[in-house]
């Protein structure tokens, strides 16, 4: 391979990342105007609407403000990890698109077969995004550890001890949906959900979707399990000494993996960027897993507008006693089913490679 | 509750989509913010925002320098100083208040005998400093020809309470 031919290729993947992190930063902002939207009309407010038509601005300018202002680093702060620690936020959450498709296409019949829309086809992708999403931990945990204050000390350590314990349900969860696809590939578990809505892995894992969605709010540390956060108790968590542009990364790195589980939760469960009846093909599949994410964003939300924050007993209780017993449970009743005669037909009617 | 029906409760989720239900019946509800600068919400006739002295329709101050408004003043914000003026009547020389130390309650008005210090509906004299907010007593004539009809309106409107 001469140096040319590496330069192009290198020169195309900047340009897939760039297609990837851009609309995701851009999501990002206007996911803050919808939220501010959404919760404003759920306590019937009208919400931001002076920036911009209808305050469509809005994101642009709190991004200009928060560009602006003073980043302080505390006296006896840890400077080094305190500045790294954002960036560790957001980078997990941001390399784990690398392995989402978006959709198929055969770039307007230009290609003999569909290609995936995903930055790397990855037959474990499925684990990738896992291991890549459990690593978001360690930005958190070094951003409370390097502010050398106790509310941030605080914070990092309910945000560890949740992550961790959601993560495993989490886990459980995607093994019933790969018990089902018998692929970690996540273009063959969109694919094997093909051919309208009951086929779709929501119907046999309703029970498992509950479970990884509620798990996923706990992941991001979105309300109703925001006791990172905490703002009535522990101010802002792990980032209550953070400023400025410092700040907004966490919170970029939060809204990111918002948008990482509802993408992953329509892939696994909503069959991705397929159409729910099969007349409905001829609009485009990423236009549908696009929809089906800005679904879940909207019930991340509403969530946020809805419920109280759990208590910390409660929400260790939920985790361990409920979501794990569920999720084995359900693995265990997937395999007796599979491999039950009778039973078998009935679920292997989600199973394509049976 | 039996426990049966109890644990149809907690597996469905019901009181989770009940709350959801509310949140989202509330989102389509008519929306009640006043926008401010355009809109705005009324005002009593008694609401007590910037002071005002006033005059008599011929153009004489009311104002007699009987200094009971300073005293009954709580926050010692009201500052007078008279002299006998050459038609033998006493005026005030000086007649300062000062809004970094006002609270607003309304004693002055209520002190005065003959309704000169008042307090308007206005709300919005905010400053970039805070001497601004310091009211002398031409400041304060000038406050009263500014809202000349609507200081005798709101008087007039509330004068069947007294």
């Amino acid at each position: 391979m001469s140096l040319l031919d590496m330069a192009i290729q290198a020169g195309i993947w900047a340009l897939e990342i760039l297609a990837i992190t851009i609309p995701v930063a851009l999501s990002v902002a206007y996911i803050t105007y919808l939220e501010r939207r959404v919760i404003g009309w759920m306590q019937i407010r009208k919400g931001c609407n002076r920036v911009g038509w209808a305050g469509l601005l809005q994101p642009i300018a709190d991004g200009l403000k928060l560009f602006l202002k003073e980043s302080i680093i505390p006296t006896h702060a840890n400077k080094a990890l305190f500045v790294a620690a954002p960036v560790l936020a957001l980078l997990p959450a941001l390399v784990a698109f690398a392995v989402i498709p978006f959709g198929e296409t055969d770039l307007f019949g230009i290609w003999k077969s569909p290609h995936l829309m995903a930055i790397a086809n990855l037959n474990i992708g499925i684990l990738y995004v896992m291991a890549v999403g459990s690593l978001a931990i360690y930005g958190i945990l070094l951003a409370g550890w390097a502010s050398n204050s106790k509310y941030a000390l605080i914070g990092a350590v309910r945000s560890t001890c949740q992550m961790v314990s959601y993560e495993v349900s989490m886990g459980f969860a995607i093994v019933c949906v790969l018990m089902l696809a018998g692929s970690m590939n996540l273009g063959d578990i969109v694919n094997a959900q093909a051919g309208g809505f009951w086929h779709w892995y929501i119907i046999p894992l309703f029970p498992m979707f509950l479970v990884y969605f509620i798990s996923g709010c706990a992941e991001t540390n979105r309300s109703p399990f925001d006791l990172p956060e905490g703002e009535s108790e522990i101010v802002a968590g792990f980032f209550v000494e953070y400023s400025g542009m410092w700040f907004a990364t966490f919170s970029l790195a939060e809204y990111a993996a918002m948008i990482l589980i509802s993408l992953m939760t329509s892939i696994m469960f909503m069959g991705g960027w397929h159409a729910p009846i099969p007349a409905l093909d001829f609009i485009p599949g990423t236009l549908w897993l696009l929809g089906k994410t800005l679904f879940f964003i909207f019930l991340f939300i509403w969530f946020r507008a809805t419920f109280p924050r759990y208590r910390y007993d409660q929400l260790m209780r939920l985790g361990w006693k409920v979501f794990l017993p569920c999720t084995l449970v359900w693995i265990a009743v997937l395999g007796i089913a599979t491999y039950t005669p009778g039973l078998s037909t009935i679920i292997g009617f989600w199973q394509p490679w049976r | 509750m039996s426990l049966v029906q109890r644990g149809i409760k907690t597996w469905l989720l019901t009181e989770l989509l009940r709350g959801l239900m509310l949140t989202g019946k509330y989102m389509f509800k008519k929306k009640i913010t006043v926008e401010y600068p355009e809109e705005r919400t009324p005002l009593s006739p008694r609401f007590r925002g910037l002071h005002a002295l006033r005059r008599y329709d011929d153009g004489e101050e009311r104002c007699i320098a009987c200094k009971l408004c300073e005293v009954v003043c709580p926050a010692l914000a009201i500052l007078i100083e008279s002299e006998e003026r050459d038609d033998g009547s006493r005026r005030t020389t000086r007649y300062d208040i000062d809004l970094t130390k006002c609270i607003f309650c309304g004693f002055c008005q209520e002190a005065c005998p003959v309704d000169a210090i008042v307090e308007t509906q206005e709300f919005e004299y905010a400053t970039e400093n805070r001497a601004n907010l310091y009211y002398t007593k031409e400041m304060l004539l000038e406050v009263g020809e500014r809202y000349k009809s609507q200081i005798s309106a709101n008087i007039a409107a509330d004068a069947k309470y007294r």
